[in-house]
């Protein structure tokens, strides 16, 4: 007993305030990138080359933010000067198209859907199914039950059963063998119901892309609301995404 | 016992023409023989070139190679040994080559097989996993069967876990992978050579480092490119951050799944400060982006050492009082001794590796056996305990994370200057080579063999759960069905990393 008192005083309150309080994360996080347009177009054609994920289109100055894995290739390559990741963890999307973007971000707050919001944005309850990857998005997703972040104080939940959820969390390429049993979960969920793709595996197919193991996209299978990239996505980037569109 | 194998060296790399090719039945006796001698098998793969060949990497005191041709139906290993049953239940699906006799011959991760020949299980693959292949069943009066999976209660990865019970007894558990297979290593053969990297940290998220240092080090062999001192220290300290994170990770939850949920938030926090370090060094809580062939892609400036040292000063005293909690209590202690035994004779038996082998008194430990990198300026006995039980596992873990916190103070207190050789550097024509180092599961091993162009002819990974998925099955027997959480969080073994 003397023990679990020492321990409990020794750890204090560790349970953040965010979204309430700003966190900042380390200078090498690479989060929301900023594009230099202007940029020399060597520099460019060079990032685009040497993109292990092939996510920057050269003509365009776009970069796809489906496709990246955030490895920092072009910020290396081009010493910053065509793409410079910052530490912002704030970035999510509800439209594939957007994922392309040029530096120009919609806000994820105004993209929000207002039914939806109203009538989950209190109690959320989600079912989380992994169709693949690598566990590093699962992982980044189980850890926001952790005590710093503390998803149930906001309303969120992860169920067990479809049957309680009201909605799915999709991570991995989905792969052949997942499919099914994916597509199943989904039927299990009573409508309506929304579909999160986490992580660049369920947005693009990831690292995983043209591999025939893997079916179809997670979005032409079903229709899915809201998309968080990153390999994976901080977990602040899932909180802030659940937090600006649901609530 | 002499035998025909070459003896090599970890990472080193090695002409294809030096390795023995062997007469089908020359090399099934030495490889029979060597097992009988308390040999371990790393790798065990086929490949085309242009025929389908054989090639085995075999582990005593020392590294062994050899390969072989390959006829379409041979008399199975497992007979035999047991430690073969997986290796030959892959390589038929990889390469249709039948083990005849083989007693539980089903597919291990549900695909076509490489070279287009006829399944060797029937299946087309028009049917969903596993295909025609039945569950083992069991028959009788009071006899029932649970099945879990492939979509669990939480939020973990995608498994079929099928247990056949008497009453709540669990008499055998059978665990059917393969969800999350996704072609990694037809991926590495096929994709070019910039997406690989990025592939290799796709193959398990918690295993990220490692699999790029195995990575990392074979591409550096086959293009003759040393790194330096620094780098291999940057190296040492992030496999080590990666152990730490993910073993007190496991320490929580084993708490937790006893119900005692003090430590299990605590070190749930204290995880997340370990990725965190990862983050202040590589961008990526899993350290992706990091570790690349040529070095590490950023040094340690002295700014972050200083970060790192302050919080590991912060965190010891921590992590030792929620242990101190944590293995003197008589609940826990209750609950974790004799729980999910698997015995030293069965480990040495199927060949469990890492934390599950060091837990059943097998000293196993690549960082000490085969050390690469640093590691071979570092003590690395191994951790071990004898009673294999989730005790003893988690004792293992707890041992580690001491080692681990102490290596890495160690190697923080000098400045880090590491230099990235980034030149790309053809690989050599027609060699070969192997990596192994310990992950914080156990032993992680990757094998290139270039063709006579230079090109990746075959890329082969084995992470350690290969091994241990077979004992978490054994642990299983004779226990309760409700400790099955428990036993397999001891384990704590990859499905990703075992689906490829």
């Amino acid at each position: 007993m003397i023990k679990c008192l020492r321990n409990r005083w020794e750890q204090g309150y560790r349970t953040s305030s965010y979204p309430k309080e700003k966190i900042s994360l380390p200078e090498r996080y690479r989060g929301k990138p900023v594009i230099k347009k202007d940029c020399d177009p060597k520099i460019i054609e060079d990032c685009a080359m040497n993109c292990p994920q092939e996510a920057i289109h050269p003509d365009q100055c776009t970069i796809d933010l489906g496709r990246c894995v955030f490895c920092g290739t072009c910020e290396r390559i081009g010493k910053g000067q065509f793409v410079e990741f910052t530490n912002d963890f704030e970035f999510a999307f509800t439209q594939k198209k957007d994922c392309i973007t040029d530096g120009h971000i919609p806000d994820l707050h105004q993209d929000a859907n207002m039914p939806i919001k109203k009538l989950l944005g209190k109690s959320l309850q989600l079912r989380q199914v992994s169709a693949g990857g690598c566990n590093a998005c699962e992982a980044d997703t189980n850890v926001l039950n952790t005590p710093f972040f503390d998803l149930s104080r906001l309303g969120i939940q992860f169920v067990a059963s479809p049957r309680h959820a009201d909605g799915l969390l999709v991570t991995g390429p989905v792969t052949r063998n997942m499919k099914m049993a994916l597509l199943q979960t989904y039927d299990a969920i009573p409508s309506p119901k929304i579909v999160i793709a986490l992580g660049s595996c369920a947005l693009s197919g990831g690292p995983f892309r043209d591999s025939p193991e893997i079916s179809e996209s997670l979005d032409s299978l079903l229709q899915v609301d809201l998309f968080i990239p990153g390999c994976p996505p901080h977990p602040l980037t899932i909180l802030y995404a659940l937090l600006a569109y649901f609530k | 016992m002499k035998h025909a194998f070459l003896k090599i060296k970890n990472g080193e790399r090695v002409h294809r023409e030096s390795i023995p090719h062997l007469p089908f039945d020359v090399f099934c006796d030495q490889l029979i023989s060597f097992v009988f001698h308390k040999g371990h098998i790393v790798q065990f793969f086929a490949y085309m070139d242009p025929h389908c060949k054989w090639l085995v990497v075999l582990r005593n005191s020392e590294l062994y190679v050899a390969g072989c041709d390959v006829p379409e139906k041979y008399l199975s290993f497992t007979l035999q040994y047991e430690k073969f049953h997986m290796f030959e239940r892959e390589m038929a699906e990889q390469y249709a080559i039948k083990p005849m006799g083989h007693p539980w011959l089903k597919s291990v991760r549900y695909h076509h097989n490489y070279p287009g020949k006829p399944d060797c299980f029937g299946n087309d693959y028009f049917d969903d996993i596993p295909g025609c292949y039945p569950f083992y069943s069991i028959q009788g009066e009071d006899i029932h069967e649970v099945g879990v999976g492939p979509v669990h209660a939480g939020i973990i990865e995608p498994g079929h876990f099928r247990f056949n019970c008497i009453g709540e007894k669990v008499l055998h558990l059978e665990i059917q992978l393969g969800y999350q297979h996704r072609g990694v290593e037809q991926l590495m053969v096929k994709a070019p050579l910039k997406r690989l990297p990025i592939i290799i940290e796709g193959i398990a998220g918690d295993t990220a480092i490692a699999n790029s240092i195995c990575f990392s080090q074979a591409v550096e062999a086959l293009s003759s490119i040393s790194i330096d001192q620094d780098a291999q220290i940057a190296r040492t300290i992030v496999l080590e951050l990666e152990r730490l994170s993910n073993h007190i990770g496991d320490l929580g939850a084993l708490s937790h799944d006893v119900a005692f949920l003090m430590p299990a938030a605590y070190y749930g926090r204290i995880r997340g400060d370990f990725l965190n370090m990862l983050l202040l060094l590589s961008g990526n809580r899993f350290g992706k982006g990091w570790v690349r062939p040529g070095g590490v892609n950023d040094s340690i400036t002295d700014d972050q050492r200083q970060q790192l040292i302050k919080s590991i000063n912060l965190l010891r005293p921590q992590i030792e009082h929620v242990g101190d909690l944590l293995f003197n209590n008589s609940g826990v202690l209750a609950r974790f001794e004799s729980t999910g035994c698997v015995s030293a004779e069965t480990s040495e038996k199927i060949g469990l590796v890492g934390v599950a082998g060091r837990a059943s008194g097998s000293p196993y430990d690549v960082r000490h056996a085969f050390p690469s990198g640093f590691y071979t300026n570092l003590n690395n006995e191994p951790k071990i305990e004898t009673t294999g039980d989730v005790l003893a596992r988690a004792k293992v873990r707890y041992r580690e994370i001491k080692r681990s916190l102490h290596i890495i103070e160690t190697l923080l207190q000098h400045p880090n200057h590491s230099d990235m050789r980034r030149k790309a550097i053809p690989f050599h024509p027609s060699a070969f080579v192997v990596t192994l180092n310990e992950a914080w599961r156990g032993e992680l091993s990757h094998c290139i063999i270039t063709d006579k162009n230079g090109n990746i002819l075959r890329y082969k990974v084995k992470d350690p759960s290969f091994h241990n998925w077979t004992g978490l099955a054994l642990a299983l027997r004779g226990q309760e069905i409700s400790d099955f959480p428990l036993c397999n969080k001891s384990f704590n073994l990859s499905y990703c990393g075992f689906d490829l």
